[in-house]
């Protein structure tokens, strides 16, 4: 058998795509979109230093580098202990719900589906719920806030839940059963919440504020926390990324391919899960990101998950961490919760992809 | 280069029994026909084969039990061209030939060089390149249709299984979809079991013909001996002529009824 090298040149990645702009150049130019936005996330805040002086003191730390910013030590704390832990806090948070959206949409083969969908959401709200009504007053004074613990435990008890529901009908093999069931909990969560809630009306405010976002209050504990379960999440999603590809041909045609289709689903779900109920537990319910940002490559950069899943990291740390900013000064000093950002900013993106029915599969 | 050997093989969906005790052994590089009125159980006979419905009876290949290999394995040793195959918009017609591949890949690994010659060669062979770069949904039915057994060749399987490679193209197409497969068997010794809806060109490019009907057997041998006025009118309820050419080709026309007022 021949082979011509002038056709394999052809099929070499990034060459296939030459009516586009190369797609070898996303990934760079996303990194570069992700540190400009670490930049700019670093330079705008109600408190500190004058703006333009940020990056000259971030400059200044780098070794090898001297720059004399004016920036006061008292300033740089401000930056370094309040704004990056935030910044960075945001990236990690983006880039997970749309590497875990973009995975989620694969395995479904549905385009609408959102990192939240088997009721990851619902399970870490009704978490926090629980803290803040039965025990908040006894947790009050421990060292350790329980809240961001017990909101990952019920997270992943959720997604469990509706993984053996649908499972017993055999959701595992056609996936629809599994969306369904992840309906079915999640409203059953979300009444249990509800009812909770009624019956402690005084926390609801508290709860709410909880639920919606809260990236305001980040530490680098919050970072060391999550760090750990997305990456671990991220990585083995990106070594399923051509296994999802297989499954873009029907669950069937997948298995005559040689691929082990109910494994697969099963891994990419509970990575992408672990994943999703680390970031919500410690970051409120990010709504939006786990759609827009994966459809958003999908209209730029292609449809080949080996491209989606680590462009959906870059673009969806670069994301949430723009949409942060606004936040912090709209409402200056009562801050707008980023998952009203998110959702400001999404749902109107959302409604033109679903009008110009761009959503490719 | 590779003999399939099907002994009893059932398949049922929930309580009905869609295949009864399916027999046949093919030798390498034959072409099985498999024909029979809708629902005579030739899909899920082809969907058994490659593990997409779980079935009861033995399939062998080369001698050995297909079961026992592994799910890759299979995937390499029989390629199966479904019925109507699910062919994402937005892919390439290259990436599209390329999951071919899948069974010679690692479960974590990536497309080897030679898994990139291996395409480019079928697409050359195929004369597809011009595809390689176009999305599915630019193409039309015929093209599509050639890049989905460019997708099957890929596999390198000895064995291919097409549900009616033909039926959504033009006679024109359909004739060149049937060539290629027909000039593939002859140049890679390809074992080929196909269901087709049109008899005619069933019979004249399988070797064999094996008449289904209610998921059994009810006629297998020749074209000539398979292809009768009478037996097709029993199975499939239809009124036709049989008229055979002199070089052997079996040609089947379906006749109208005559009406009263008809003059």
């Amino acid at each position: 058998m021949t082979v011509t090298n002038q056709y394999a040149e052809t099929l070499l990645p990034g060459r296939a795509r030459a009516v586009r702009w190369p797609a070898s150049a996303w990934l760079p130019a996303a990194l570069v979109l992700v540190m400009v936005a670490v930049v700019l996330g670093a330079m705008i805040g109600p408190a500190g230093p004058t703006w333009w002086r940020v990056p000259l003191a971030m400059a200044d730390r780098l070794p090898l580098v001297s720059v004399d910013s004016g920036v006061t030590d008292a300033e740089w704390n401000i930056i370094w202990q309040i704004r990056m832990p935030r910044v960075l806090l945001a990236g990690i948070v983006g880039s997970m719900l749309s590497i875990a959206g973009a995975s989620y949409q694969g395995v479904f083969r549905n385009p609408l589906v959102d990192p939240y969908l088997l009721g990851a959401a619902a399970g870490a709200g009704l978490g926090a719920t629980i803290v803040f009504t039965v025990a908040r007053s006894a947790t009050a004074d421990w060292p350790v806030d329980p809240a961001p613990t017990v909101a990952f435990a019920a997270a992943l008890m959720t997604v469990s839940v509706t993984y053996v529901v649908g499972a017993a009908f055999g959701g595992v093999k056609s996936g629809v059963t599994l969306v369904l069931a992840g309906v079915a909990v999640t409203s059953l969560v979300t009444a249990i919440q509800t009812f909770l809630l009624q019956r402690n009306s005084e926390v609801i405010r508290e709860v709410y504020s909880w639920i919606l976002g809260r990236l305001s209050t980040a530490t680098w504990g919050d970072v060391r926390v999550v760090l750990p379960y997305v990456v671990a999440s991220s990585a083995v999603l990106l070594m399923h990324r051509r296994h999802l590809d297989l499954l873009r041909v029907g669950d069937d045609e997948a298995t005559t391919l040689g691929a082990p289709v109910a494994r697969v689903r099963l891994v990419v779900v509970i990575a992408a899960t672990l994943g999703t109920a680390a970031v919500v537990s410690v970051s409120g319910l990010i709504g939006f990101v786990g759609i827009v940002v994966p459809h958003l490559v999908r209209l730029i950069a292609g449809t080949s998950y080996r491209r989606l899943l680590p462009l959906s990291m870059a673009f969806g740390a670069a994301f949430l961490i723009l949409a942060d900013i606004p936040g912090r000064v709209l409402t200056n000093p009562a801050e707008t919760p980023i998952g009203v950002v998110t959702a400001f900013l999404g749902a109107p993106f959302f409604i033109v992809l679903l009008r110009t029915r761009a959503v490719p599969r | 280069m590779s003999s399939i050997d099907v002994r009893g093989l059932s398949v049922r969906y929930g309580r009905t029994e869609v295949l009864h005790g399916f027999t046949d052994s093919l030798r390498s590089g034959e072409w099985l026909g498999l024909i029979g009125p809708n629902g005579a159980g030739k899909s899920s006979l082809l969907r058994a084969i490659v593990g997409i419905v779980p079935s009861a009876g033995e399939i062998d290949v080369d001698g050995s039990p297909l079961a026992l290999r592994s799910r890759s394995r299979r995937a390499a040793l029989v390629a199966y061209v479904p019925q109507e195959p699910l062919l994402p918009d937005d892919m390439t017609g290259a990436e599209y030939v390329m999951l071919g591949r899948s069974p010679y890949v690692s479960y974590f690994g990536s497309e080897s060089r030679h898994d990139r010659a291996m395409v480019a060669d079928v697409l050359e062979r195929l004369e597809l390149v011009g595809f390689a770069d176009r999305r599915l949904g630019t193409l039309s039915g015929g093209e599509r249709q050639r890049l989905v057994i460019a997708r099957a060749l890929a596999t390198e399987a000895p064995i291919l299984l097409l549900d009616e490679p033909t039926s959504a193209l033009d006679i024109g197409h359909q004739q060149q979809a049937l060539e290629l497969v027909a000039r593939l068997r002859h140049d890679h010794g390809l074992t080929v079991i196909s269901a087709m809806h049109d008899l005619t060109l069933a019979g004249l490019y399988s070797d064999r013909l094996a008449l289904l009907h209610e998921g059994s057997v009810v006629a297998s041998g020749p074209a000539a001996e398979v292809l009768q006025a009478d037996t097709l009118a029993e199975f499939y309820g239809v009124r036709v002529s049989v008229h055979h050419e002199p070089d052997g080709t079996v040609v089947v026309i379906p006749r109208r009824e005559h009406l009263a007022d008809d003059h």
